[in-house]
């Protein structure tokens, strides 16, 4: 039977045992390293008999609280992959000089670097940002859960399915060699015959449907569900660029969606949109995976701005400082990021007034972004400022990202850009903006509301340590890169031939090295937190004397999330509860309409990821069989028409209860 | 201003609602629906532009005068909105109540939808076969994913449509099912407007080409 080669092809299509990876012994080491700990974990699992509770409580959840804190655990499993990625390519620069080769084949550094843009920001950023919405925006607004508990769970499931394929590339077969954007004509059959360019589109197809779909609950969440009182103008600063950014993704991820089918099309049955015959046209994709590719940008800043926003006033114990002008400084970023996507290729020669026109609006973004720079100056000016972690983040950003704005900038000036363009230069400025802005908010983020979900604080020392590694890594590491960005250094290179450059990339390699130890003590900073919790809990659901309404309700809040629904006067609601000596209601619970668990979102995620896996390696009877699968899970389950319960007014009874208990317990102590 | 807070801070304020403050079922469904269609949306406006950018490029091949029915695509174009009639009418006899009614138009749109995809796939197959298939140019790629796209939307609509019918037979006109055909009957009509734009853009407009 296995002698037949036209039944194996029908069987596994391309996929053969040379797509195993055995001739590179480094991804043999770490498919071991990967392997055991996968296997160790498997049956850690298996012994405690957590696959149950594992099922029941988390994986089939429909709790928005639950899913964002699974998103956040997708987002650092996957920072650690992607920055794995960054520091094999900090070392292969560092050494490839004076005739040496480095220790990376052209064929696998090409991979590395495609794959950590990709996992960076499609499997680190977007996780954590939707994560940290995902929790907090309905705490925010007073609301149970999101919009649409089923689809929320469904969207994070697609989203582990694209990291899972991301993932698989790694020990089957290989990624993408063309870069984050896969630009063609390279990324087309004719230049990229093997499955990485498919593993790319798939894995971005599956998790784009799960961003989009997220987007649009949270959007839904935030106009339907905000709690009496809460008017447009009264909503938390977080909660409004949440819902610019989703905004955002609503309407470019459809865009991503599109170019990435036609560029499928190209590959799979050989159309021609994006050759270079029969009238095909690259310079489109270009224009296409931009027109998405910068508003997403601004989908993972807007949201670490609201962070900034929140942290700033709370620790500043003082009002956010232009609320006003801070809304509509968002709206207008909104709008303005779909009006630059051109400045990322200047030099495709679409003639000085276009690049002018594209010039001149992402000058005029940085307006808008000072005054929220001035905004949050103003905020602590004369403010009783605390230096906790969540402030600390802030201030590294605020000086951090006003020089990644400006290099910015800089690259906006269409003749400077014809100098800078693709070189290291650009590389800088973008780590530089989202590190300093995005990863730092993130970070401000967690340690923010990280008491909010568990009910005990991070541990500070480590917290601190891990600040400084970041930090002093993060200028260490890019700031060399400007240097030699200005010096005419470009992109992506893997060796080098002029040796007075080596050692600006030993330095970013040192910093690539301090990021490592940063990471390094972020995760000690959980392990030493959660072993002690007991010394660090905090049970007043307040650690941080806060303002907005997610910290009225305990820590970790009960799953209804408020007994009653609160009503708001003032955009800082809690601080005005407080102000106004509210009390907490004791008696006169009611039973809580809330929707159902289920395993669907799940299952469909498993079959699409599947799906994706049969497209990639041509096995048709794979991808025919889940398709059809998924299309009958789904209408399947459109019949089951019962998708909520009631929690009984006595188990209400019993967590509020157990919540004065603690608080009274608090306060005596 | 200073008086208006102090009587705000006297009178006793009401920090939270004693009842259930419950959203009725489906509350965001519209929105939500609207949203979803409005990203599908973008998904035809990127397929326009490309055609827009891409459709000239015949590459020495055969141009919309050479492969276009007018007379094919009128009828094709007049099922589509004879569905969308029948549709609508659907929806009117669902707001009375009745049934079976609403069964027997939402069978008629299913049948018009049928023959719409139907003949789609006659004028796909007859240009196929002499040879514009889509990989022939730029044209025809941007021609066929465009068209196409509309054609699978539609598909999926009459898999959807099935669906309804079989739930409304099992469970009646329920509130959860209306909701359900009033977002069918959005998303149909939503099609309906793509498709006068295809028209229009691309089969009329290329006869003038």
């Amino acid at each position: 039977m296995f002698d037949n080669p036209e039944l194996i092809k029908a069987i596994f299509g391309r996929l053969n045992l040379e797509a195993l990876p055995l001739h590179e012994p480094i991804l043999v080491g770490t498919f071991a390293v990967v392997a055991t700990g996968g296997i160790a974990l498997f049956a850690a699992v298996t012994y405690f008999r957590l696959w149950g509770y594992l099922w029941r409580e988390w994986f089939t959840t429909v709790d928005h609280k639950r899913i964002g804190i699974m998103y956040m655990i997708l987002g650092i499993v996957m920072l650690l992959r992607g920055f794995a990625d960054a520091i094999m390519m900090r070392l292969q620069q560092a050494i490839a000089f004076n005739g040496s080769e480095g220790y990376l084949t052209a064929h696998h550094y090409d991979q590395v670097f495609s794959a950590h843009g990709v996992i960076m920001i499609f499997f680190v950023a977007m996780p954590l940002v939707t994560g940290l919405m995902n929790y907090v925006v309905p705490l925010q607004i007073g609301a149970r859960d999101v919009s649409f508990p089923f689809l929320n769970n469904f969207s994070f499931w697609m989203t582990v399915g694209g990291a899972i394929l991301v993932m698989m590339s790694l020990f089957i077969g290989e990624f993408a060699r063309t870069g984050w954007l896969a630009y063609p004509p390279l990324s087309n059959i004719g230049y990229s015959p093997d499955p990485g360019v498919d593993y790319y589109i798939w894995s971005l197809q599956v998790a784009g449907v799960g961003t989009t779909l997220s987007g649009i609950n949270l959007i839904c969440t935030i106009v339907k569900l905000r709690a009496p009182g809460m008017t447009m103008m009264k909503m938390p600063v977080f909660t409004w660029t949440a819902l610019c950014t989703n905004v955002l993704i609503v309407a470019s991820f459809p865009v991503l969606t599109v170019v990435l089918a036609l560029l499928s099309l190209d590959r799979y049955v050989g159309t021609n949109f994006f050759t270079n015959d029969f009238g095909g046209n690259p310079m489109m994709y270009v224009n296409l995976i931009w027109i998405w590719g910068h508003p997403e940008v601004y989908i993972l800043i807007l949201p670490a701005f609201g962070i900034f926003s929140e942290v700033t006033a709370t620790f500043s114990g003082k009002r956010l400082f232009g609320y006003t002008s801070m809304v509509y400084a968002t709206v207008v970023i909104t709008i303005l990021s779909y009006l630059v996507w051109l400045h990322h290729f200047f030099t495709m020669g679409s003639g000085a007034s276009v690049n002018s026109f594209f010039g001149i609006t992402t000058m005029i973004i940085s307006i808008p972004t000072g005054a929220k720079m001035f905004n949050w100056l103003f905020t602590m000016y004369r403010g009783r400022i605390r230096f906790e972690l969540p402030m600390m983040w802030t201030v590294a950003f605020m000086l951090t990202f006003v020089i990644g704005g400006m290099t910015g900038v800089l690259l906006a000036v269409p003749p400077a850009d014809f100098v800078l363009h693709n070189s290291l230069f650009l590389v800088a400025h973008f780590h530089n903006v989202i590190i300093g802005g995005v990863l730092f908010g993130l970070f401000a983020g967690i340690s923010y509301w990280f008491p909010k979900a568990f009910g005990f604080r991070l541990d500070p020392f480590w917290g601190k340590l891990s600040f400084w590694f970041w930090v002093s890594g993060f200028y260490l590491a890019f700031m060399p890169l400007y240097v030699l960005g200005l010096m005419g250094v470009t992109r992506r290179l893997r060796v080098f031939d002029d040796p007075s450059l080596q050692i600006w990339f030993i330095l970013a390699g040192i910093g690539a090295f301090l990021i490592l130890l940063g990471i390094g003590a972020m995760l000690v900073q959980f392990a030493v937190s959660i072993v002690r919790r007991e010394q660090l809990r905090d049970d007043t659901g307040d650690p941080w004397n806060a303002r907005t309404l997610e910290w009225a309700t305990s820590s970790p809040p009960p799953d209804y999330n408020f007994a009653f629904t609160p009503v708001v006067y003032d955009n800082d609601a809690w601080w005005d509860m407080k102000r106004r000596g509210y009390q907490r209601p004791l008696t006169g619970f009611k039973p809580i309409h809330m929707p159902s668990n289920t395993g669907t979102g799940i299952i469909l995620a498993g079959l699409a990821t599947a799906m994706g896996f049969g497209l990639i390696w041509y096995i048709w009877w794979l991808a025919a069989v889940c398709f059809i699968a998924l299309l009958a899970v789904a209408i399947g389950h459109t019949f089951n028409y019962h998708r909520d319960f009631d929690i009984a007014a006595d188990e209400v009874v019993r967590v509020e209860d157990a919540r004065t208990q603690s608080l009274a317990a608090g306060a005596q102590s | 201003m200073t008086v208006a807070v102090a009587t705000s801070l006297t009178t006793e304020p009401v920090f939270h609602l004693i009842d259930e403050h419950a959203h009725p079922d489906g509350a965001s469904t519209m929105l939500g629906f609207w949203l979803y269609l409005m990203s599908d949306c973008l998904i035809f406006a990127i397929l326009f532009a490309t055609y827009g950018v891409l459709g000239g490029n015949y590459a020495a091949g055969p141009a919309p005068k050479d492969l276009f029915d007018l007379k094919l695509v009128a009828l094709n174009t007049t099922m589509l909105l004879m569905s969308s009639i029948t549709y609508g009418f659907a929806m009117l006899t669902m707001e009375k109540s009745q049934v079976r009614a609403t069964q027997a138009w939402l069978a008629i749109t299913g049948l018009f939808g049928l023959a719409f995809i139907g003949i789609e796939l006659t004028e796909f197959a007859h240009m196929i076969h002499e040879g514009a298939t889509p990989q022939r140019s730029a044209f025809l790629s941007s021609f066929f994913t465009l068209v196409g796209t509309h054609g699978l939307h539609v598909s999926f609509g009459l898999v959807w449509l099935v669906t309804l019918m079989v739930q409304v037979a099992r469970y009646g006109l329920i509130e959860a099912n209306r909701r359900r055909l009033m977002c069918l009957s959005m998303f149909w009509h939503f099609l309906d407007v793509v498709w006068i734009g295809v028209f229009t853009f691309v089969y009329l407009l290329g006869m003038l080409r």
